[in-house]
């Protein structure tokens, strides 16, 4: 086993080469190449020494992630670099100090000019001024030009409260317009495709929306149509704007224009709590913001993981939310079926029959949906019975970008922790053949439906004791004698193992339905109950039990993982 | 006497010249490109052998000739920027997408002696190991897109265009690509947009200078129609020779277009900076005087988007005398020399070199409103101040023209182009702004009264709805 836990001990990067500017006064290094969208090497810009520097310069189409359009102008700086002699030797002041010549207009040497902070390289020496009068004063003057023909129709837009044209107004507009003009009017609530609608008339024409799925994703579906102040954005004719990631559009647009179809008009942005989790919808694991309020999640957003995600995610794993605040949730601790019974009582008679069940009695079926913590648990459970063990695959299809042909979100920890065989669901017609021949004659399952995947309702009635846990119900639900009623991700804490082996941790955003309680918890009774052992009784000190017991995860602690995780040899 | 030197319009309108490929051997047509072709290797003083193709360069460079196209920017010198080294095929563009109000030198050329233009390029693109250029000709010039057509035919059916041109080992091919009618499409970059296929977008400079990043991300030179056919002249006459034409650093001929109220608008071709303004709009062998009975209220020297003259404006610019020493002399408007750098020291720019002449009878708010109306049709919308700006001053002006003008107009206009200039993607900023700014700040008594006037007329038509008039309709 190499000790390699790869973004920690990766070797030391070559030294950087560094450059001597200047901003707002203040001396600074910076480094002379900075990574660009893709991640190569270029020449530093102004705005990324401004950021090093600690100076945010206001910006629209300029997104880290996209190629440099350069078009909204609001990054526009005033700027000086060394100024040379007519023998390009440099002139100094009479401190021996380089002499700094302001960038003017050529042809009008008093006025200052401003260069585009997002597409210019710094040079040595340079000196920019992000809070110098001249820089508000072109600030302003491009802030007002957004504006003019703007509808403001903020208390009815989606996008109030995450808006950089709000934001941007309060710190550098005017209070008052001095427009008196009609107006441009453009198309309201166009249908761009199912999931995305766009007012032009809010529309900046920062052309994010459209480098993103150009030169992202691969399909050139958006783009400008009319010229000058009249340019509308639009699909193209007779396409719809329908592929897998259309919804990013609607993060990136710095204004309400794109706005997704499943979360307008639900939800003021300001009464959300963010929570930061992960997309369970495949083994990619994106990183996402689950946004919800008073026990109801409403969005997801992705969240910045140049080591997952980057800033994206795709359309199907951001909508597919909408079952944890599904009517039918399970919320209540059954008994053979009906009797509607106390956790206490539950967990103590599921305890004394596990307790009598002799060795090779018990199969465990769970899920490669359930958290390290949870199938770490189960695994001790199965180490007592010698229980034979599986979990559920699950496959679609896969894309170029972000879409893992694995729809399960934790096939590698259920692989690393041994809850199921490489081959994840060949032990499943074992378990069957086990039940019909009357060997198994326990069966716990978590989170799955066990009678599609090959042990009917035929089987599940010859068992002694079926023990179920799970959120919504199904046909191994309807069967259980006990039924425990689990949580959502979104109601719970825990960690993921992705496809590319990156340990990632989610926090709880929402509190659990009913009775139904996070399957770590009860499940750490149970153990503690069967084996004796005790462990842990919080989410931290499991998961560093767990990473201490297994070989694979190398003693990460759960204050390791932080935000972006840490990736682990698989 | 002040008179045309003819260059390049030498043959054309010559009674009898036509455009075809015959006509323009008679006339000695391509034999610059036989002379280009034999510049072969040579030895340089300092013991280097300088090749045929660098031989042209130099000599481009040493003629001075500067772009006939609106900036006046040393031709010799953009070739020299060519990324020689990037192993990337090299593209050149004819830009002849020539679109400023006023300017109609070029067509000329296309129309009525496109071999000329064609020899221009052959040379251009020989000169700079160029194997496949574009003539980007403008989508209103059906007509001249398909004169050039035929004659890049009849080129190619003599061996002048396609494998080994004229026995030897240099191949070239040149394709005609049509505009679709946008003004933005002159600008080089949002040329070589328009050209890969795509919205005609401006490019961001740095890093997308056409000389490094150009055509296909290749370097790429963009010369304008005139200019490349100069070329031609200047391998026939060696670059020496071609800068005794014209002034110093305003070297060769020069093509003007007159228009306005003059008695004979028309295209005349100059010695650069040996004719005035006035000359060019008074003497007989030029514009022959304003029309009975007016007198002169404004030009614009270079082009829609230069800065406006007034009549009886005066600059002091700066005068090496005899003796060497700089002095500073006043001069008239009329009597400034017609070149590059006598209008650019009068604050203006001689731009395509399309003078448009207003006499006493052009309301000078209805004609700056007319300019502004067509460059806030012309913008390309893409990047904020200009997008924005040019329509905003439009709609101003176009209140002002109906009666619903402000005193405050005046500044309120002067601010808004202020906020435009310098501030753009490409030189449409100034473009759009720089009519706006010296109309205002030169004629803004004018202004100031018409709103004025305006203002009053309605407080007396009191009532108290306020109704705006309609914006323009594109």
């Amino acid at each position: 086993m190499s000790n390699a836990t790869t973004t920690e001990t990766k070797p030391a990067p070559p030294p950087v080469d560094k450059m001597k500017i200047k901003i707002d006064g203040r001396e600074i290094e910076v480094p002379k190449m900075m990574p660009d969208w893709q991640g190569k090497l270029q020449p530093t810009t102004m705005l990324q020494a401004c950021a090093a520097a600690g100076h945010d310069v206001p910006h629209y189409c300029y997104h880290p992630k996209l190629p440099i359009a350069g078009n909204c102008r609001m990054c526009l700086v005033e700027f000086g670099t060394p100024a040379m002699g007519p023998d390009r030797k440099p002139v100094l002041n009479e401190d021996g100090s380089a002499k700094i010549a302001k960038s003017v207009l050529p042809y009008e040497p008093t006025s200052p000019r401003g260069a585009i902070a997002c597409a210019t390289p710094i040079s040595p020496g340079m000196e920019i001024y992000p809070n110098s009068p001249a820089t508000k004063q072109m600030r302003e003057a491009v802030l007002e030009s957004l504006l003019i023909n703007h509808p403001l129709d903020c208390p009815i837009c989606d996008q109030a409260g995450e808006c950089k044209l709000q934001e941007y107004s309060v710190d550098h507009g005017n209070a008052a317009s001095r427009f008196v003009e009609e107006k441009v009017h453009k198309p309201k609530h166009v249908d761009l495709g199912p999931r995305i609608v766009l007012d032009d008339e809010r529309c900046i024409l920062c052309s994010r929306c459209v480098r993103f799925t150009k030169d992202i994703v691969g399909d050139d579906a958006l783009g400008f149509a009319q010229r000058g102040s009249h340019n509308t954005l639009t699909n193209f004719p007779g396409k719809q704007f329908d592929n897998n990631y259309t919804l990013n559009t609607v993060d990136i647009c710095p204004v309400g224009a794109l706005t997704s179809k499943d979360f307008r008009f639900k939800m003021r942005v300001w009464f959300l709590k963010e929570t930061k989790s992960i997309c369970t919808s495949c083994a990619t694991g994106c990183n996402v913001i689950v946004g919800s309020r008073e026990g109801n999640v409403y969005r997801y957003e992705p969240r910045e993981n140049d080591a997952v995600n980057s800033c994206w995610m795709c359309d199907s794993g951001r909508l597919n939310y909408k079952w944890i605040n599904r009517e039918d949730r399970l919320t209540e601790v059954q008994h053979l079926k009906s009797k509607a019974q106390s956790w206490p009582m539950a967990l103590k008679e599921i305890s004394e029959v596990l307790r009598k069940a002799s060795s090779g009695s018990v199969a465990i079926v769970a899920s490669a949906r359930q958290t390290n913590e949870e199938l770490y648990l189960l695994k001790k459970l199965a180490t007592k019975f010698n229980a034979i063990t599986d979990s559920v695959p699950r496959h679609g299809e896969s894309d170029k970008l972000l879409l893992n042909a694995d729809r399960n979100p934790n096939s590698n920890g259920a692989k690393l922790i041994g809850i199921s065989p490489a081959q994840m669901g060949s032990n499943l017609p074992k378990i069957a053949d086990g039940i019909r021949n009357g060997t198994i004659k326990t069966l716990i399952v978590f989170g799955e439906d066990v009678t599609k995947h090959g042990i009917g309702t035929d089987l599940l009635v010859k068992l002694d004791h079926l023990i179920v846990s799970d959120i919504l119900p199904n046909k191994t639900t309807e069967s259980a004698h006990y039924l425990l009623p689990g949580c959502a991700h979104a109601e719970k804490r825990g960690s993921f193992v992705n496809a590319k082996g990156r340990v990632q941790r989610f926090l709880q955003a929402i509190q659990p339905k009913g009775d139904a309680r996070p399957e770590w918890e009860f499940l750490h009774e149970l153990v503690f109950n069967v084996t004796g052992q005790n462990g842990f009784a919080s989410i931290e000190g499991l998961f560093n039990q767990m990473a201490q017991e297994i070989p694979a995860f190398n003693g990460v602690t759960w204050a390791v993982l932080g935000d972006a995780g840490v990736t682990i040899p698989t | 006497m002040p008179q045309q030197y003819r260059l390049i319009l030498k043959n054309i309108d010559a009674p009898g010249y036509t455009n075809d490929l015959d006509c323009y051997v008679r006339h000695g047509g391509y034999e610059a490109l036989k002379k280009a072709f034999e510049m072969g290797p040579r030895v340089s003083p300092d013991g280097g052998t300088v090749s045929g193709p660098e031989k042209i360069r130099k000599t481009v460079l040493e003629s001075g000739l500067r772009g006939r196209g609106g900036a006046g920017f040393s031709a010799g010198l953009k070739w020299s920027f060519v990324d020689r080294k990037s192993g990337k095929p090299i593209y050149l563009i004819c830009n002849a997408d020539e679109s400023e109000p006023g300017t109609f030198k070029d067509r000329q050329i296309i129309y009525k002696d496109p071999h000329q233009l064609i020899e221009g390029m052959i040379i251009s693109c020989y000169a700079n190991d160029v194997h496949l250029a574009y003539i980007y000709i403008r989508g209103e010039f059906p007509e001249g897109a398909r004169i050039l057509k035929r004659a890049l035919a009849e080129a190619k059916a003599k061996n002048l265009l396609g494998k080994k041109i004229l026995g030897s080992d240099y191949d070239l091919e040149i394709y005609i690509h049509r505009g679709a009618g946008a003004y933005i499409c002159g600008e080089e970059t949002g040329l070589i947009e328009s050209l890969e296929g795509k919205r005609a977008y401006p490019r961001i400079k740095p890093p997308y200078f056409p000389a490094i990043l150009g055509l296909y991300m290749c370097p790429t030179i963009v010369n304008n129609v005139e200019t490349l056919c100069h070329v031609r002249h200047i391998v026939n006459m060696g670059g020496a020779d071609y800068a005794k034409l014209g002034t110093p650093n305003n070297t060769g001929t020069r093509i003007v277009s007159l228009s306005g109220q003059v008695k004979k608008p028309g295209y005349y071709e100059i010695e650069v900076g040996k004719v005035t303004i006035g000359e060019l709009i008074n003497h007989e062998n030029f514009g022959g005087g304003l029309l009975d009975g007016r007198k002169l209220k404004a030009i614009i020297p270079g082009g829609s988007s230069a800065k406006v003259f007034k009549a009886g404006e005066k600059f002091k610019l700066k005068k090496k005398g005899a003796d060497g020493q700089m002095t500073t002399v006043e001069v008239d408007m009329l009597d400034l020399p017609y070149d590059f750098d006598s209008l650019q020291a009068a604050g203006s720019m001689s731009g395509s070199s399309a003078i448009i002449v207003m006499d006493d009878s052009v309301d000078i708010v209805e004609a700056l409103a007319n300019l502004s109306e067509f460059y806030a049709h012309e913008s390309c919308g893409q990047c904020t101040p200009c997008r924005e700006g040019s329509l905003w001053m439009s709609k101003a002006l176009h209140r002002m023209t109906h009666g619903e003008g402000r005193k405050q107009d005046a500044d309120y206009l002067l601010n808004i182009a202020q906020n435009i200039q310098g501030r753009t993607i490409c030189a449409f900023g100034e473009a759009c702004s720089w009519p706006v700014l010296s109309f205002v700040k030169k004629f803004k008594d004018e202004f100031e009264a018409k709103g004025a006037a305006d203002e009053s007329r309605n407080k007396v038509a009191a009532t108290s709805k306020v109704t705006i008039a309609a914006s323009p309709q594109r």
